[in-house]
């Protein structure tokens, strides 16, 4: 069994089918035969590469040359010269431009491409049930550097300033700078909590993190508890995750017998217990002091900021709240250090970032690559494209309270910096793909419907308001609107942003208006229709 | 237990792991998380057990990984093997793991139609 040496991908959209693309493949795998270079040239099927008006179109990878208007005459000559010869067949209407761009080159399309893990890189090599494993895979390397080296806290949370990691729960805050707010805040009996809540709809990166390489995330709050000067460590998993549940509980166990945990740690000084707490399911849970509420045994309501966790959380005590992912990269930070770490991403969101890709595309999956990799390349490279060959429509980016991006705004690379410059966000790293059959009041409204559902009802402009937003787009679908209402959610999501008192209510501004801004036509198409 | 004593035990881990993998020509890893399993992956596990046992393949170690995101994919095998690349099956319902087992592990020749990946 031999490693391919180009993969042939096949556009296939309705352009490409129109002008026969499956004949070209037929033709195509005949030939490859005929040369018996099926071990080395892999012909695969992709979706569209948004090119139109082309005819067949063939893309060559690793070489990145695109052919167009492929027909059975010049194919011979793409075999000869490009296959065989290894030149480009300079007499076929061609282009070396990368519609897919990469930084490293292409291994293979789809999912299975290359990527950079650092948060995922052992989730499937290793046994997540045994320590020894963990160990030999080079766990806890970070936690064995500090002490044996007798780095301080504070050069740790130097060194996480250094490194640039910020928040993957959804604010993307610096870690560091959280850090070092909750190790100076005054108080004895610190916390650091990390939050594996996970309500975003369809995310299942934190649950990949935990059931995969659970060590890791162990290692990640010993190191956390000691830079912030913390005596006890909660996990809070929702309730649903019983594998997560069940391997973390494993880990913490196993890390105890090493000393790991405790009282002493590998009999130094420090000592840190960790603890799961199981969340009850619902989204607003998820939310950093509702999470601190529920963990104190009350239902969880989002508490007013200020003050922050970092001097009043868990039981008035200065806590830190971190996401599972975030956490997932400290251990390798600290063992390989903050300048490895910076190599990834870009200069101001570093490293990687794992995506869950989810709807119309080829491969829904997840994946984890550098910051700052454009959205084209995360759809079409690594999600595959658009399923059967549809067109793309939209892409709501950063999860349910994200925003939708149209076509035009494909070339975004996801970080930030980038996103906030289109007035989107990372948020979860959620990218819901939706393809040109999808009617943006639908999506719209199965949005709002969640929100109206997870509004906790604690202040009235997001428990009113996400109910007005509902009925407005209700009313819309069902050929009832009128335009004026359009512009009426607007005001409603701009009221609830400026008024409501978390994050929930306050972020519902994002899907509102990118949907009616972009998708104007859509809400106009459902709302003429009714004179019809 | 001291950092010492840490240390020791990782490097014994790391030299078990190699002994171990060391004996066996080959290694099975089957991806068990959530969505693996409810895929069928703990079938998949009993028959690559099972057939071990039933061949007496003593040169054979298989084990359990968590996932690795691509979902729709699940069962997802992996075949390490000394020298040669690893192989990465998808879709490894218990009866295509019987046809793994027969090919590739027993006689030398992966399953193309399985393969999702291959990696130096
Ligand atoms: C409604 C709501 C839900 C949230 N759900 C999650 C969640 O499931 N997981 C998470 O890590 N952060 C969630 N957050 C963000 C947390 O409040 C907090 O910012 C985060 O855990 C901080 O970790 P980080 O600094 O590592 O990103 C949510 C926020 C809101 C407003
Ligand atoms: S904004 Fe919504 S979710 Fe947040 S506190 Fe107010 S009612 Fe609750
Ligand atoms: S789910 Fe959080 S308090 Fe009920
Ligand atoms: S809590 Fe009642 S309006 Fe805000």
């Amino acid at each position: 069994m031999s490693i391919y040496r180009a993969h042939i991908l096949l556009p296939i959209d309705e352009g490409t089918i129109q002008s026969g693309v499956f004949e070209i493949k037929r033709e195509l795998e005949e030939k490859i035969e005929e040369q018996n270079l099926n071990k080395e040239i892999k012909i695969l099927e992709t979706g569209t590469i948004g090119v139109i008006g082309k005819g067949v179109i063939i893309v060559i990878y690793p070489d990145n040359v695109t052919y167009y208007n492929v027909n059975k005459t010049n194919l011979d000559n793409i075999i000869q010269e490009h296959i065989i010869k290894g030149r480009i067949a300079k007499r076929v209407e061609h282009s070396t431009e990368k519609y897919i761009s990469g930084k490293k080159g292409y291994q293979n399309v789809g999912l299975t491409r290359e990527q950079q893990r650092i948060v995922l890189d052992k989730c499937w090599k290793i046994d997540p049930e045994s320590i020894d494993e963990a160990l030999a895979a080079g766990g806890y390397r970070g936690v064995e550097k500090i002490f044996s080296e007798s780095i301080s806290p504070e050069s740790v949370i130097k060194e996480i300033k250094n490194s640039g990691l910020r928040g993957r729960g959804g604010a993307g805050f610096p870690t560091g700078l959280k850090w070092s707010f909750t190790r100076a805040a005054k108080g004895e009996g610190k916390f650091i909590i990390c939050n594996a809540d996970e309500g975003e709809p369809g995310t299942f990166k934190d649950r990949l993190i935990m059931e995969g390489d659970p060590h890791k995330l162990v290692e990640a709050m010993i190191i956390g508890g000691y830079a912030v000067g913390a005596i006890k460590g909660y996990v809070y998993i929702r309730g649903e995750y019983e594998l997560s549940i069940k391997r973390i509980q494993k880990a913490i166990d196993q890390a105890l017998e090493y000393n790991l945990l405790g009282k002493n740690i590998l009999e130094t000084d420090f000592s840190f217990d960790l603890e799961i707490k199981k969340g009850a399911g619902a989204y607003v849970c998820g939310e950093e002091t509702a999470l601190i509420d529920s963990i104190e045994g009350k239902r969880g309501y989002p508490r007013i900021k200020p003050p922050y966790p970092a001097n009043k959380g868990l039981w008035q005590k200065p806590t830190c709240v971190n996401n599972v992912e975030t956490l997932a990269n400290i251990p390798e930070i600290i063992y390989k250090g903050s300048n490895w770490f910076k190599k990834f991403g870009t200069e101001k969101s570093t490293g990687t970032k794992v995506f869950t890709i989810l709807g119309h595309v080829e491969y829904p999956g997840l994946i984890e690559v550098e910051m700052g990799t454009p959205l084209r390349e995360i759809i079409f490279s690594y999600g595959g494209g658009i399923k059967g060959g549809k067109r793309f429509k939209a892409a709501l980016v950063g999860g349910s309270a994200g925003v939708f991006l149209p076509e035009g705004l494909l070339d975004v690379n996801m970080d930030f910096e980038s996103l906030m410059e289109s007035k989107a966000v990372l948020g979860s790293g959620a990218i819901l793909v939706m393809n040109e059959d999808t009617d943006m009041v639908d999506m719209l409204f199965s949005i709002l419907k969640f929100f109206a559902h997870e509004s906790c009802g604690q202040c009235s402009p997001c428990r009113i308001g996400t109910h007005q937003l509902l009925n407005l787009v209700y009313g819309i679908r069902r050929g009832e609107g009128q335009e004026k209402h359009i512009d009426q959610m607007v005001k409603i999501a701009e009221t609830m942003f400026d008024m409501s008192l978390c994050p929930l209510g306050q972020s519902l501004i994002m899907p509102v208006k990118s949907a009616v801004e972009n998708f104007r036509q859509d809400f106009l198409n459902k709302i003429q229709n009714k004179s019809n | 237990m001291k950092l010492e004593d840490l240390k020791k035990i990782r490097e014994k881990a790391e030299k078990d792991m190699h002994l171990r993998d060391g004996k066996a020509r080959i290694k099975v890893i089957v991806g068990m998380g959530t969505s693996g399993i409810a895929a069928g992956a703990r079938e998949t596990l009993k028959v690559f057990l099972n057939e071990i046992e039933k061949r007496d393949l003593s040169d054979i170690i298989v084990s359990q990984s968590g996932e690795r995101g691509l979902s729709s994919h699940e069962p997802i095998v992996t075949i390490q093997e000394e020298g040669k690349p690893d192989i990465v099956y998808g879709n490894v319902t218990a009866e295509n793991a019987r046809k793994i087992i027969s090919e590739h592990i027993v006689n030398g020749n992966p399953v193309s139609e399985f393969v999702l990946e291959v990696k130096e």
